[in-house]
């Protein structure tokens, strides 16, 4: 098993793999704590939950290329499970400084707004963090497996899928926004105050989550790595490359796919239930249809069909995010039109599909796609 | 029933005034009229409504012109507190009540009156009124009346003149005003008589007025002791909502016919592009977007340079939102649309950025707000056709348009050499090829076609709703929903796609609330295509084979 | 399941490839009809174990709507299919019944063109195709062996890491029919195996089909005679979706019924 597992990446790329753990684990953390202030290198306190927001968009690139990359399935609606993830995180963090609102009730403070009286059935227990971990983990999973299995049982394929999980996503959106659904309709959830015990605001605690984050992601692309070089994820390939054929060897790729996809449902919520605590706020603009197609770009931009290619792209888009909505928030939009259009004209595998322009690229791993 | 009743009420009415000669009423005594007159010099605000509510409480017409010319502000008080109508710039003045000449002089006090006072005139005069001789005027006032809930203790007075009453349309209104004061009389069978003439007059407006009965006060005790009249005011209710439910039903559908237009005047053109030519086109919902602000322009060009024929400026709009999103068509068929064949899902995100690229675009030319299309003015209004049915014109005329551009695309698809070929190059590419069809030029008119038909829409959204960058990301699910509905390729599936969706999203609005209506047609859709995957209309017969 | 088809095959299927021979597949009155075309029509087939079975007949008799209903790939409106080894298959998935030892071919070769040859066989191995087996299992040694088998008997062990897509028109050929050894299927459906074939191409697969057929029962779909009658132990001839004649080839020609068919038809 153990060879199994050394045989999910080359010596060079394990390599890489440690080198890119060190940085995130213990580069990261020591320019931020043992650089004294006022240093060039230092990291300022601000940018740490920004590389936090970063690493949860680059779990979610990964949930993305696991689905799309490897298996074709192009879901416009993965902002669902990311928000699924963030709102129990959410209604946690709400809970647990239940006393502390701005109206000091027992209720989060839009439930006093809106002049309810008691606790919705679904908020109950979610001042247990064990119980909110649980959801977190479980609801979307769930909830994917059981779009999952009416849309691939009934062999919604292709942009049917993706526009049916698109549709899906803005009718959420609407429940969401809707003050009665009870999360906090418009302004969603926010004025968190701690996790665990610990406060929020304090630069440890943000370290911290930094860190938790970062670790989920590298066991994540562990995971992600160690399913694309098995079996399994030769059959995935073989799913977006040509299903029917799959069936009649045997295999039934109605549960394959269905794995896949709650897997990354489950990545998705994971990442979004990181996200909240780190950024302070979650509502339903989270939910927004172009918010999940901007997940695909992620993907596209790095390269399909390569893990590292995803979460390179969620890096750099995000990153050009950042800089343009202070910069030039005017042409943000005008430069996410034009990745989208470029990708997908000029670039169709990404940037990964640029290595084999470089003079030292060796033949890639079998696992990578190849159009 | 309710058609007929205006022309025999004129003519009821007519005779009435015939035969009747200026109805002598009860005559108050002509000092408590003074004395209450007298009242209108009050020091504070309070004083002189009380003074009002005085007046009307004596219920004698002839304090009318009185209240009126308070009302007017030219009453004067003199210092006996003699009630005086003045003239500007007139040196005299007449008396109040008996209209005799009287020259001004003295110290002349102009009662205190504000908003209050001018608002608690309103009803009192109302209450004379209907003792006037003039019918329409009684009418006018009972009305009124019936707006405001009366004081119990008006009942007496009301009795007295409906009793009085001889035009059948006043005794309808006035009979309704007595039984909305009856409401609160203590006589049970007062209030049931009253429950049950408020019921059968089907008035929605009635209902607040019932409403009361069947409710408890904070301390949980009902409003009304007597049960019998509780349930008598809940029957009351019920019987008011089976009055209107034809009318509800009526608009209700009239509403969903409207949706379902503009649904298919969106999804017509995706019908072509999506559905035809097989290409996802994220953008479509822009191009209506694009029409849309073709019409914005349109406008106002003509109200900068021909504002006298601002009226018509739809008409040239026309081939303007038709042909500016054309054009941005096929440019986008020709610069990228072509080179993704085969590519489904890179055409979906490539033609997102596009979608994101003219939203932008329009965002910055127009600004992000939402500007305002007017309609021109012989699409302003509607037609009344009973009461809660009102069948507003620029609506009407979308439904009329919606069924234009299904005929224009039925008949370019299946009666012109440009459709002859869209269908043969659609069903078999290769041998369209071969047989000398220019696939390549076809696909850019036939995608020029849809952005063209969905840039109607534009025009037609663009009557009846907010015009705004946003404006197709709201359409564009909807859009593709009707279109997988329908069953992709067919113009008869996207007709009854979006009849369907349309209508149903209005019927189910009332009950669940559009979000939750909108969640429901989504399962809807969902389960649907789960049994009949190739929408509502299936492909018959010949192709079967393969 | 596999217990059952192992003591099929070991028991009856390969021991009486000559001699007496036992129904494996029964088509048992069955109809598909799209939105008013009759495709198949109350149609009832049997299919002996062992040897080659040929269905014939015009353009739109049925032949590619019949493997359609064994394969599982369309739902019959009436009727049964029964497969010895499975029983009743007519509401099986595909995967089931490719799992229970049916294989097919398509018309067009089609091969995974971003998956390594050895990984198209690999995929294709007769083994496990559960999915916790496809997320945990590893490639045992004998199965290995397999894959190096089939690579030396379809000539690409040389090619085995280059992808597939990058293989030439025959070899891709080849790999469909290595990919359909290493799937062991107990029968074999092939779809016009010898559509756009050269006569040389022909002749050759007319001796792969035959060696095929030693261990397994073979149906072939075709509408060329020629070819039918250089093959066929076996013809069933179809038209518009009903059987016209079945027997031994030449009773099928001279069956007047069929030469109204084919002569009328052409």
């Amino acid at each position: 098993m153990l060879a199994r597992l050394m045989a999910m990446h080359s010596r060079r790329a394990w390599l890489a793999f440690a080198l890119a753990a060190l940085v995130a684990l213990v580069l990261v953390p020591a320019l931020n704590l043992a650089v004294p202030a006022g240093w060039p290198l230092r990291l300022p306190d601000y940018l740490v939950p920004l590389l936090g927001k970063f690493l949860c968009y680059a779990l979610v690139a990964l949930a993305m290329d696991m689905v799309w990359g490897f298996t074709g399935i192009l879901s416009l609606g993965h902002g669902v499970f990311f928000a699924l993830g963030g709102y129990a995180m959410g209604m946690h963090l709400m809970r647990v400084m239940s006393g502390e609102g701005h109206y000091r009730s027992q209720l989060p403070d839009f439930m006093v707004f809106l002049n309810w009286k008691e606790l919705p059935w679904f908020w109950q227990g979610f001042d247990q963090f064990w119980l909110a971990a649980l959801v977190i983990l479980l609801l979307p999973a769930c909830a994917a497996l059981v779009f999952g299995f009416f849309a691939f049982r009934s062999r919604i394929k292709g942009v049917y899928f993706s526009i049916i999980t698109q549709a899906t996503t803005f009718a959420l959106m609407l429940l969401f926004f809707r003050n009665e659904t009870g999360l906090g309709g418009n302004n969603g959830l926010t004025d968190f105050k701690r996790l665990l015990g610990f406060s929020l605001s304090t630069p440890a605690t943000k370290l911290g989550l930094y860190l938790t984050t970062a670790l989920v992601l590298l066991l994540a692309y562990l995971a992600c790595r160690y399913i694309v070089t098995s079996k399994l994820g030769r059959l995935l390939c073989a799913i977006r490359d040509g299903e029917s054929r799959l069936l009649f060897l045997g295999y039934d790729v109605l549960r394959y796919k269905l794995f896949v996809w709650t897997f990354s449902a489950f990545l998705c919520g994971i990442a979004g239930a990181l996200y909240v605590p780190q950024v302070g706020i979650i509502n339903p603009s989270e939910l927004h249809p172009a918010g999940s197609i901007e997940m695909a770009i992620w993907v596209a931009v790095g390269g399909r069909g390569s893990l590292v290619g995803g979460l390179l792209g969620a890096f750099l888009v995000n990153g050009a995010k950042s800089w343009f909505t202070v910069a030039w928030p005017e042409l943000w939009l005008f430069f996410l039109a034009a990745l989208f259009i470029g990708t997908t004209m000029f670039l169709p595998r990404g940037l990964a599909g640029l290595k084999d322009l470089l003079p030292w690229a060796r033949r890639g791993d079998s696992t990578e796609v190849r159009r | 029933m309710h058609l007929a009743r205006p022309c025999h009420l004129i003519v009821l009415a007519l005779l009435a005034w015939l035969i009747l000669l200026p109805s002598p009423v009860a005559v108050a005594d002509s000092q408590q009229l003074r004395q209450a007159a007298a009242g209108l010099g009050g020091q504070s605000r309070a004083e002189v409504i009380a003074a009002i509510e005085d007046l009307g409480r004596l219920g004698d017409p002839v304090a009318l012109p009185l209240l009126e010319a308070l009302q007017a502000g030219k009453l004067r008080l003199d210092h006996e507190g003699r009630p005086l109508i003045v003239e500007e710039g007139q040196p005299s003045g007449q008396d109040a009540f008996t209209g005799e000449t009287v020259p001004l002089g003295g110290d002349l006090r102009a009662p205190l009156v504000n908003n209050l006072v001018r608002r608690s005139l309103e009803p009192v005069m109302a209450r004379l009124r209907i003792f006037s001789p003039d019918p329409g005027l009684r009418l006018t006032a009972a009305r009124r009346l019936a707006e405001e809930p009366p004081e119990a203790g008006q009942a007496p007075m009301l009795t007295a003149a409906l009793e009085k009453e001889s035009d059948p349309a006043v005794r309808q209104v006035l009979g309704l005003v007595v039984s909305l004061a009856d409401l609160k009389s203590p006589d049970k069978a007062r209030r049931l008589a009253a429950i049950q003439t408020l019921g059968a007059s089907g008035d929605t407006n009635y209902l607040e007025r019932l409403k009361p009965l069947t409710q408890k006060d904070p301390q949980g005790q009902y409003l009304e002791p007597d049960p019998e009249v509780r349930q008598a005011a809940r029957w009351g209710m019920q019987i008011i909502y089976f009055h209107t439910l034809p009318a509800d039903i009526a608009q209700c559908l009239f509403y969903g016919l409207s949706l379902a237009s503009v649904l298919l005047l969106a999804s017509l053109g995706l019908a072509i592009t999506f559905g035809l030519m097989g290409v996802i086109n994220m953008a479509h919902g822009e191009m209506l977007m694009l029409g849309a602000y073709a019409a914005y322009v349109t406008q106002n060009v003509f109200r900068a340079w021909w504002p006298g024929a601002l009226d018509w400026y739809p008409l040239v709009a026309l081939p303007v939102c038709f042909g500016l999103p054309a054009l941005v068509g096929v440019a986008l068929e020709r610069g990228l649309i072509r080179h993704l064949v085969g590519r489904p899902l890179e055409t979906l995100l490539c033609t997102w950025g596009i979608s994101l690229l003219i939203i932008q675009a329009v965002r910055l030319i127009f600004g992000a707000q939402n500007v305002e299309v007017a309609n021109p003015s012989w699409l302003a209004g509607g037609w009344q056709v009973g009461q809660g049915l009102l069948l507003t014109y620029n609506r009407l005329a979308i439904i009329g348009f919606a069924d234009l551009a299904v005929l224009l695309v039925w008949f370019i698809l299946n009666r012109t050499p440009l459709g002859l070929r869209v269908r043969a190059v659609t069903q078999n590419r290769g041998m369209a090829s071969a047989l000398g069809v220019k696939a390549s030029r076809v696909d850019m008119w036939t995608f020029g076609l849809g952005c063209g038909i969905a840039g109607l829409g534009g025009l037609a959204l663009s009557q009846i709703g907010n015009v705004g960058p946003e404006l197709g990301q709201s359409y564009i699910v909807d859009c593709f929903m009707t279109v997988v509905l329908g069953g992709v390729g067919k113009l008869a599936g996207t007709v009854w796609g979006s009849l369907g969706l349309g209508v149903i999203n209005k019927v189910l609005e009332p009950f669940s609330g559009a979000v939750l209506g909108k969640i429901a047609i989504l399962v809807f859709v969902i389960l649907f295509i789960q049994k009949r995957p190739q929408g509502i209309f299936a492909l018959k017969g010949r192709l079967a084979e393969g | 399941m596999s217990a059952q088809a192992t003591v099929v095959q070991d028991g009856v299927g390969r021991a009486s490839s000559t001699a007496r021979r036992f129904p494996i597949l029964y088509v048992q009155a069955v109809s598909v009809s799209f939105d008013g075309f009759q495709a198949l029509d109350n149609l009832n087939l049997t299919i002996q174990d062992g040897g080659i079975h040929c269905i014939i007949g015009p353009n739109g008799a049925g032949k590619t709507t019949l493997l359609d209903v064994i394969t599982g790939k369309t739902r019959a409106d009436a009727g049964t299919v029964f497969y010895k080894p499975l029983g009743s298959i007519s509401q099986l998935s595909e995967a089931q019944i490719a799992r229970g030892g049916i294989g097919r071919k398509f018309q067009r070769p089609t091969v995974f063109e971003n998956h390594s040859v050895f990984e198209n066989l690999m995929m294709a191995l007769k083994c496990d195709k559960g999915l916790k087996h496809s997320l945990f299992g590893l490639l045992r040694t004998a199965e290995r062996e397999r894959i190096q088998e089939v690579l030396g008997i379809i000539g690409l062990r040389d090619q085995a890491d280059r992808l597939a897509g990058g293989l030439a028109h025959g070899q891709k050929q080849w790999l469909e029919i290595g990919m359909l050894l290493a799937q062991e299927p107990q029968m074999l459906l092939l779809d016009e195996p010898v559509a756009g074939m050269t006569p040389a191409e022909i002749e050759h697969t007319i001796g792969l089909l035959h060696s095929l057929a030693a261990s397994r029962t073979v149906v072939v779909v075709e509408h060329d005679m020629e070819f039918v009658h250089s093959i066929a132990q076996r013809v069933t001839v179809l038209h518009e979706g009903r059987v016209i004649a079945d027997g031994d080839m030449d009773q099928v020609r001279s069956h007047p019924k069929v030469i109204e068919v084919y002569l009328g038809d052409q």
